[in-house]
C-alpha cells in the first residue's frame, strides 16, 4: 500500500528548510504513520534532495506528523537554481512511500 | 460573548482580487486583511524605493484598494494590510488619494513605520542565521533589513480610529492578531490567548490555502469549483474560540482536512512557533467539523515572547542564467539526455564561470532529482533545462546561449528554446534586540 491511501500531505518552506506534514485521513491510521513513516525513511526516500537532517514531530491530536528537513531547498528559496525552488511538489513524492503491513497491523 | 469576523483577502501579492470583493460584499465581515508580502519582496521594493522615493509598495495596491474600499467604507469594514512593503507611508498616501478619488474622503488611513531596521543592523553587526556570515560581511551587497513587527502598532492604529492600516514587514499572523487585540482588549502578556489568536492568524494568512486551494488531488481529495474559490473568514470570540468558514455559495471547501494541512504549513517545531508577540504552541490544537464549511479550531496556547525580533535581510547574492529546449516523439528522452551532455561539455570548453550548475529533464527528474525519479516512465516529450549561478550577468547570459545554440548544433528536433539571465536578490535572517525596532503610527491626510 502507498502512503497516499491513508494520508494527505502539504509542503511548506522557510529559507533552506522544507517541512512536510503527513496527516491521517482517519485517526485510526495514525499509529501506522507513527510506525512506518520514520525520519530515517523520509530521509532515504528523499535521497539526493535532503542534504541535511530530518526531524519528526508528532501531533496525535490531529493524527499528523510533521517532518522538518534542513538543507533541502538548493541553498534557500530565494537563491535556488531549482525549477520548484519552494519544494512545493515534495509532498506528492512522499505520498509514494510504500507502507508494508504486517498481518497483525491490518 | 463578543465575536468578530475577519476575512482574508489575499494570500500573496499576486493573488486573485474578486474573492476579497466577495468577502466584503457577502461575508458579513468586520475586518478585511490582505497578506501580500513575500520573503524577498521587501528587498525588491527597497530597490524600487531607492530609485523613486514615492515607490516601493505593492504594485497591486491600487487595484485592490479600488476594488474593496467603496464597500468597506459603506459597511464599516476595517482594512489591515502589509502592502506597504518598503514604503508604508507612500502606500498610505496612495490609498488616501484613491479614497478621495472614490469620493470617500472621511476614511482614516494610517501607516505603521519602523520595520526598516537597516541602520540598527549596520550599527550592531549581527550574525546571519542561515549561513556563516554577518551583516558586516555582506558589505555593500546589503540592500535592506526589515524586522517582523508584532500586532501592537497595528492594534494601536485601529484604536486611534484607523479605517485602513498599512504596514510594511510584520509577522503574517500578527495582521490578524491586531484586530483581535483591538476588538477584545487582550493583554499583551496573555500568552495563551495570543497563542490561540496566532493559530487563527496562521490558518487565515494564506487565504485560499484553507478553503481548498493547494489541496485538491482528484480521486483522493476533491474540491468543488476551484475557479471560484472563496477566501476564508475567521469567526473569533473574545475567549479566542475560532470557527473557520467562507462565504456561502463560493467555490472550495473548508474541512477538517484543509484546516489540518494549513495548520502545519511552514511550521517547524509545533510547540515553538516563534512570533513577535508570543511563542505559540500548536501541539494541543484540535480541529472539529461542526457543519458544512464550518470548522472549529481550538487548543492553541502560548508562552512568553522572546527578547528579539526576526529581521529579514535582503542582499545581492549572485546571477542565474538559464536555458530550456524541448524534444518529443520516439527517442525524446535519449535526445534530451544527449542535449544535456552537449551543454555540459560546452560550458566546460568555453570556460563559463559558474559556481553551481543544474541539469534537469523537465517531465522526468527536474522536481525531485534523478534518484527519487529513477522509476519514472519514458515520456512522450521532455524539456531540458540548464541553470547556473554566476558572479556576473555576462557569464549568466552565456548559459542560456549554450542551450539556444542546440537549435542548429544539437540533437534532432529541438524546439521551443527559451533563455533568461537575471540577478538574484536573496534573503537571510538575523535576530535583533526588539527595542531597536522603534515603531510609530502615522495618519495621512485624506
Amino acid at each position: 500500500m502507498k502512503l497516499r491511501e491513508i494520508a494527505h500531505s502539504r509542503t511548506g518552506d522557510k529559507g533552506n528548510t522544507s517541512n512536510i506534514s503527513v496527516i491521517a485521513y482517519d485517526a485510526k491510521h495514525y499509529p501506522l504513520l507513527l510506525e512506518h513513516v520514520t525520519a530515517e525513511r523520509v530521509k532515504s526516500h528523499f535521497a539526493g534532495v535532503v542534504e541535511g537532517e530530518v526531524v519528526r514531530y508528532e501531533l496525535p491530536n490531529i493524527g499528523a506528523l510533521n517532518f522538518v528537513m534542513s538543507n533541502t531547498l538548493g541553498g534557500g528559496v530565494t537563491r535556488s537554481l531549482a525549477l520548484d525552488a519552494h519544494g512545493k511538489s515534495l509532498s506528492s513524492a512522499l505520498l509514494d512511500l510504500d507502507i508494508i503491513l504486517s498481518n497483525d497491523s491490518k | 460573548m463578543r465575536t468578530i469576523r475577519i476575512g482574508s483577502g489575499a494570500g500573496y501579492s499576486g493573488d486573485r482580487i474578486e474573492p476579497a470583493l466577495e468577502l466584503a460584499e457577502k461575508g458579513d465581515i468586520d475586518y478585511l486583511v490582505f497578506e501580500c508580502l513575500g520573503e524577498r519582496t521587501v528587498a525588491l521594493a527597497q530597490q524600487a524605493r531607492m530609485k523613486n522615493p514615492e515607490a516601493g509598495f505593492d504594485p497591486l495596491l491600487e487595484e485592490r484598494m479600488r476594488a474593496v474600499l467603496p464597500l468597506c467604507a459603506a459597511k464599516g469594514i476595517k482594512v489591515v494590510t502589509n502592502m506597504g512593503a518598503a514604503n508604508p507611508e507612500a502606500a498610505a498616501k496612495k490609498t488616501a488619494e484613491i479614497a478621495r478619488s472614490l469620493g470617500l474622503p472621511s476614511l482614516k488611513i494610517a501607516a505603521v513605520v519602523g520595520d526598516d531596521v537597516l541602520d540598527a543592523c549596520k550599527a550592531g553587526d549581527f550574525p546571519i542565521l542561515e549561513f556563516d556570515g554577518s551583516i558586516k560581511k555582506l558589505g555593500n551587497r546589503l540592500i535592506s533589513a526589515n524586522a517582523y513587527l508584532g500586532a501592537e502598532p497595528m492594534a494601536a492604529a485601529l484604536a486611534r480610529g484607523a479605517d485602513v492600516v498599512v504596514t510594511g514587514r510584520a509577522s503574517d499572523p500578527a495582521l490578524f492578531l491586531a484586530p483581535m487585540i483591538h476588538a477584545f482588549g487582550w493583554a499583551m502578556d496573555d500568552w495563551n490567548l495570543l497563542g490561540q489568536g496566532t493559530v487563527a492568524g496562521h490558518l487565515l494568512e494564506c487565504a485560499g490555502q484553507i478553503t481548498g486551494g493547494y489541496f485538491a488531488d482528484p480521486g483522493y481529495k476533491d474540491i468543488p469549483d476551484l475557479a471560484r474559490l472563496g477566501f476564508p473568514i475567521g469567526e473569533v470570540g473574545e475567549d479566542g474560540s475560532l470557527i473557520v468558514t467562507k462565504v456561502a455559495g463560493s467555490g472550495g471547501a473548508v474541512t477538517a482536512q484543509t484546516c489540518r494541512e494549513q495548520l502545519l504549513y511552514e511550521v517547524h517545531d509545533p510547540m515553538k512557533y516563534f512570533q513577535p508577540d508570543v511563542v505559540a504552541d500548536f501541539s494541543q490544537v484540535t480541529v472539529e467539523e461542526i457543519a458544512k464549511d464550518r470548522v472549529r479550531v481550538g487548543g492553541g496556547r502560548g508562552s512568553k515572547r522572546t527578547d528579539t525580533l526576526k529581521v529579514s535581510v535582503g542582499y545581492v547574492d549572485s546571477f542565474i542564467g538559464e536555458g530550456q529546449i524541448s524534444y518529443a516523439g520516439p527517442g525524446a528522452l535519449a535526445r534530451g539526455r544527449l542535449a544535456l551532455d552537449i551543454v555540459r561539455e560546452r560550458l566546460k570548453l568555453t570556460s563559463v564561470a559558474a559556481s553551481e550548475l543544474r541539469f534537469d529533464l523537465i517531465g522526468v527528474d527536474s522536481l525531485h532529482g534523478p534518484l527519487v525519479s529513477a522509476h519514472a516512465n519514458e515520456p512522450y516529450e521532455v524539456r531540458i533545462r540548464v541553470a547556473g549561478r554566476t558572479e556576473s550577468l555576462r557569464e549568466a547570459v552565456r548559459i542560456g546561449n549554450e542551450v539556444e545554440t542546440l537549435y542548429t548544433n544539437g540533437p534532432a528536433g529541438g524546439g521551443g528554446a527559451w533563455k533568461s539571465a537575471r540577478d538574484v536578490v536573496a534573503v537571510a535572517s538575523v535576530l535583533l534586540p526588539r527595542e531597536l525596532a522603534r515603531t510609530e503610527v502615522r495618519f495621512v491626510e485624506t
